[in-house]
């Protein structure tokens, strides 16, 4: 049955009694920011904190069934791969391709120094 | 203590298609930047990838020559990573199903053959390159790369020195070119090399710490810079140090490897099945007409020359080094006359030795195997002597001609008239009174004199074996 | 000529009774007077109108492919060549495509003119069209209330007669969602039967365009055009295409319709299922017969997807970092400074959210709680489909739980605005194809949309069921008041 106003409310007592606990923390958020490559300034980490933690703790119902020796499905049509022929069909588009770039020299994207 | 090495390598190795994996782009190298970075290599908003057929093959080729199985089913996920060079922010790589499971290689090592466990070889799609010259303190991001197949072997880390990664390695790159799935040119990077390297004491079997040197691109800095870790790493522990596992670049000019100047982040790759890419089935039609398609492996060419042309193990092994030398071998041999090993020397002699100075492969050779076979002919037919023929090849290197043009233009032609040559003896001899006597008197030696006053006077073309005769006759008289 | 069906207009067209750069210029006025509704991003008329003369002159010379001269608007999620494709997002708002998606191409070689793009939900990702970097869409019916999403700005363009028809994506329900709420048909095909190749990916595994038109033959028309192989996607299907304007009238006596016990539970709005019932005893009438069905897992379809389409799409989303095209911050002390500041500041709140979650759900060590456990019960879903339909031919419900809401009453609650696609998100986790077609009014005068969905490739049973109600039924003619002038 759905429950479509207090998703968060079944799901803590789902959550007690399954697996793994899904609470995210401050150095958490700042990590996967991080791992994003998502800027977040120091104000509004809290804000993510709970933010994301009632999605995690909404998504956390999937736990409620057992799914064990249920092969994982990837694809709606689990198809296999078709191949192409090894032939060139592209041209040179640079100049099209570079008019949108931020910032271009001698034909090369330029970004800030990257360091080895 | 005794420490004993362990060592792992991961080979990228560029396949030889026209076009990209998962694009229509050009692979050639040496393109103006960007020429050949097509709409789906910049990753432009809503592009989709399409697999290339013929990095499939390629890849079941290996496979099939390393005797490795062969996943019926493999899958494409995502590397995710942010770098410049990585256009969609992933790479698309194999992970948990690759397309070559485990294999084998033999080598040879001074204590005999030892084979080398191969854990898998999966596709992937190379990355761009970030080229750190001066934009006004920026770097440049060519993308002509980007999207280029390679084919990453894993070794087990089955080798205990330098020594043998580099037969490993040579093995691996004498193998790709056989079968023609790869250049093997290490200078444009179609061949690179990461090492993982760690010691542990000997009769130990937890293996120790290891540290990973990246995109090593000769076989000599290879061998160096293994043997500098290792040297490294023994000197940390004996010490009382530990070794730190991390990523160490080797540096050819101070001969040393040092930390990567970054600071690492904790990589989370987040691999995850590519939902734009179904899982690559391979069916045995494919994997058959592909092994119809294998040509003769090294090792079993190497002792069918053994065999069939009664070398030795090393001049075969040196002949099979590439497909190509031992094609030209093999012309060569069945051209000639002369015999099998006369061939071998001249290849692995004179030949060889102007194409290293001038920095040739062998299908550029000025002289043919035909033109060599020829040659060889010459010395057999005793035309002209082993001595003469050097000097005959370096003028068919510079272009003057076939052997038989040189010889006859030169008026190098033997001289094996009898008749000729003890005129010339008697003439020597005449205006030699002195050293006759000495040789009279039992100074052998003197002979040696004799030969070189006819050789002189004939200009070398004196067939040397009937001068010996002649003058030993005479003066034994 | 804003209430005419496309059959017809395309129809005037050939027979030169109009020209398309009459009919543009006549729908890019009506844009111009409904500014209002902020349903477009981009509108540029030099570009339509000249597209409009080329197809003037198409037909001149006898050349007629099946939409030649009709004007139709785009989501902003599809590359046009030479015109902004923004996805409603800032870190795209400067991205003028060099190419031209498979479906844009299709109806440019068939004839069509780009009328537009429509606004959006940032990367479409949203349920209301209020996470757009171009702000909200007014729904036309009542501009207090959204008009759904994310393929807002289309449903809304096609319920104002503004334009004569639109393309939207659907990943979660972005079709067919926006038609219910603004009173319009949407049809989301068999993910793979059309080409995904220059659609801007949100949940590549989920993601499927389609049209969003004002009948089932309007849709069937368009699908004739845009569906079908395309080399340059992998996951687009190899099979023949069907006609689906030819079968959209087959007999529907004897349809066995099943009726998911789940989508009829609570939190349903009673004016919606009471819409809902009398549909369905339209299609009694009809000759059809209605069967309880249960899809036992459906219920934990929002949940699934909240970790496979943002997985997917924090993924999908990493191209957008200000090296090659797009939005760079113009403040930064690095490179990855750069990177960080770039998507910051280009990105919205919700793609923010949704990239953070998806980057956590595929991290070391959570991979297999979420993505894997995901994708266990993404079968699970599936496979009660299968089941369902061994009873059934088609499945029939609410497209959603209420009617549409009004602007800012979920933006603070982003769980209340997910469980808005509690009805349709499974449709996309099984790949199949579904259509919301108008079926009443509640009590204030909004739409209600009647969801059909259909086996996988059961693309033509669907709009055939749709085509059949539209005959018999006009709620579907319906348009809201204001849009006459």
């Amino acid at each position: 049955m759905f429950n479509l106003n207090a998703g968060c409310v079944n799901l803590k007592n789902r959550g007690s009694n399954c697996c793994i606990q899904m609470a995210l923390d401050h150095q958490t958020v700042i990590n996967i920011a991080r791992l994003a490559r998502l800027h977040i300034d120091e104000s509004d980490v809290d804000r993510y904190v709970s933010e994301l933690s009632r999605i995690l703790d909404f998504v956390e119902q999937m736990n409620g069934v057992d799914t064990e020796d249920v092969m994982p499905l990837a694809h709606p049509q689990e198809g296999r791969l078709r191949l192409r022929d090894d032939i060139v069909t592209e041209t040179n588009q640079r100049e099209s391709f570079q008019t949108v770039a931020p910032e271009q020299e001698a034909g090369l994207y330029l970004v800030p120094k990257v360091i080895e | 203590m005794n420490w004993e090495p362990v060592i792992g390598l991961e080979v990228h190795v560029q396949l030889l298609t026209s076009s990209k994996i998962f694009s229509g782009a050009s692979t050639a190298f040496g393109a103006d930047a960007n020429t050949q970075a097509c709409a789906v290599d910049i990753a432009l908003p809503g592009v989709l990838p399409v697999m290339n057929e013929q990095v499939a093959r390629m890849a079941v080729k290996f496979g099939l020559a390393v005797d490795a199985k062969i996943n019926r089913r493999s899958v494409f996920a995502r590397k995710n990573y942010f770098y410049p060079d990585l256009p969609k922010g992933y790479q698309i790589s194999q992970y948990e199903l690759p397309i070559v499971g485990e294999g084998r290689l033999t080598i040879d090592t001074d204590g005999g053959e030892k084979t080398i466990g191969i854990t898998r070889a999966h596709l992937e799609e190379d990355a761009g390159k970030s080229l750190h010259e001066d934009f006004h303190g920026m770097t440049g991001i060519d993308l002509n790369r980007a999207g280029t197949p390679l084919i990453e072997i894993v070794s087990e880390p089955d080798m205990r020195s330098a020594k043998e990664a580099v037969a490993y390695l040579k093995k691996l790159h004498t193998l790709v070119r056989y079968l023609g799935i790869c250049d093997g040119n290490m200078q444009e990077g179609s061949f690179r090399c990461d090492a993982n390297v760690s010691v542990r004491p000997v009769g130990q079997q937890e293996l120790g710490t290891r540290t990973e040197m990246k995109n090593i691109n000769s076989f000599r800095f290879i061998e160096r810079a293994i043997e500098y870790e290792i040297e490294r790493q023994i000197d940390v522990l004996e010490d009382g140090g530990t070794v730190v596992q991390e990523t160490r670049l080797y540096d050819p000019d101070k001969d040393e490897t040092r930390p990567m100047r970054t600071k690492e982040e904790a990589h989370d790759y987040r691999y995850f099945p590519d939902p734009d890419l179904p899982p690559l089935e391979l069916d045995d039609t494919l994997i058959e007409a592909t092994r119809q398609t294998l040509p003769e492996l090294p090792d079993t060419k190497q002792q069918r020359f053994m065999t069939q042309y009664a070398l030795s193990g090393e001049d075969a092994a040196q002949l099979t080094v590439s497909k190509e030398l031992a094609d030209y071998f093999e012309a060569a041999a069945s051209a000639t006359k002369g015999d099998a090993k006369t061939v071998a020397n001249w290849i692995a002699g004179d030949l060889s030795g102007y194409l290293n100075k001038e920095n040739k492969e062998i299908t550029a050779s000025p002289v043919d195997a035909q033109q060599l076979a020829l040659l060889i002919d010459r010395i057999h037919d005793n035309t002209i002597s082993g001595k003469i023929a050097k000097e005959v090849f370096e003028a068919m290197w510079h272009g003057e001609g076939s052997a038989d043009d040189i010889i006859d233009n030169k008026g190098l032609k033997q001289i094996t008239d009898t008749g000729a040559i003890e005129t010339i003896i008697d003439e020597v001899l005449a205006r030699s009174a002195p050293q006759i006597e000495q040789y009279k008197n039992g100074q052998t030696k003197v002979f040696g004199y004799f030969v070189g006053q006819v050789m002189q006077a004939t200009q070398g073309k004196a067939n040397p074996q009937q001068v010996n005769e002649i003058l030993k006759r005479k003066l034994d008289a | 000529m804003h209430n005419k069906p496309l059959t017809q207009l395309a129809d005037d067209l050939v027979t030169k009774r109009v020209s398309s750069v009459e009919v543009t210029q006549y729908f890019l006025s009506r844009i111009e007077q409904h500014g209002n509704l902020n349903a477009f991003i981009t509108v540029d008329p030099d570009f339509s109108l000249a597209q409009a003369r080329e197809a003037d002159r198409r037909i001149q010379q006898g050349d007629r492919p099946a939409l030649i001269g009709v004007p139709v608007a785009h989501k902003d999620i599809f590359c046009t060549k030479g015109m902004l494709t923004t996805c409603g997002s800032r870190i795209l708002s400067n991205f003028v495509s060099p190419y031209d998606a498979t479906v844009v191409d299709r109806l440019n070689q068939n004839g069509a003119v780009i009328l537009g793009k429509t606004n959006m939900d940032e990367f479409a990702m949203g349920s209301s069209n209020e996470t757009s970097y171009y702000g909200p869409v007014k729904n036309p019916w009542d501009n207090a209330t959204v008009p759904g999403g994310s393929s807002g700005g289309s449903a809304a363009s096609v319920a104002a007669r503004i334009a004569p028809a639109a393309t939207g994506t659907d990943t979660g329900g972005s079709i067919r969602q926006p038609a219910a709420f603004c009173g319009v048909t949407g049809f989301k095909p068999s993910y793979g039967q059309v080409s995904r190749y220059g659609m801007v990916a949100f949940a590549s595994s989920l993601d499927q365009g389609g049209p969003i038109t004002r009948s089932a033959e309007d849709a069937a028309l368009l699908l004739n055009v845009i569906a079908g192989f395309d080399a340059r996607d992998s996951t687009s299907v190899q099979r023949q295409t069907p006609d689906f304007v030819a079968d959209l009238n087959g007999d529907i006596q004897g349809l066995r319709i099943g009726l998911p016990a789940q989508f009829f539970g609570e939190g349903l709005d009673s004016k919606v299922e009471r819409v809902v019932r009398e549909a369905l005893q339209e299609y009694e009438k009809l000759g059809a017969t209605l069967i309880d069905i249960d899809l036992p897992n459906s219920d934990l379809c929002v949940p699934c997807y909240y970790v496979l389409a943002p997985s997917e799409a924090s993924s999908n989303l990493a191209r957008y970092d200000g090296v090659r095209y797009g939005y760079r911050a113009s403040d930064y002390s690095d490179l990855i400074d750069m990177y960080m500041k770039t998507r910051a500041e280009g990105f919205g709140d919700e793609v923010k959210r949704r990239i953070m979650i998806g980057t956590y759900a595929l991290s070391a060590g959570y991979y297999d709680a979420y993505y894997l456990k995901a994708q266990q019960l993404r079968r699970l879903i599936a496979e009660d489909f299968e089941r369902a339909f061994e009873q059934c031919d088609v499945i029939m419900g609410p497209t959603t739980p209420t009617t549409a809401f009004a602007i800012g009453a979920k933006t603070d609650d982003p769980i209340a605005m997910y469980l808005n696609d509690i009805y349709t998100i499974s449709v996309n986790l099984a790949g199949l194809p579904g259509i919301s077609i108008p079926a009443g009014l509640d009590g204030n005068g909004k739409p209600i949309g009647l969801q059909i969905i259909g086996q996988y490739f059961g693309d033509t049973h669907v709009l055939n069921a749709a085509h059949r109600f539209q005959m018999t039924t006009d709620w579907h003619q319906r348009a809201p008041s204001g849009v006459q002038q």
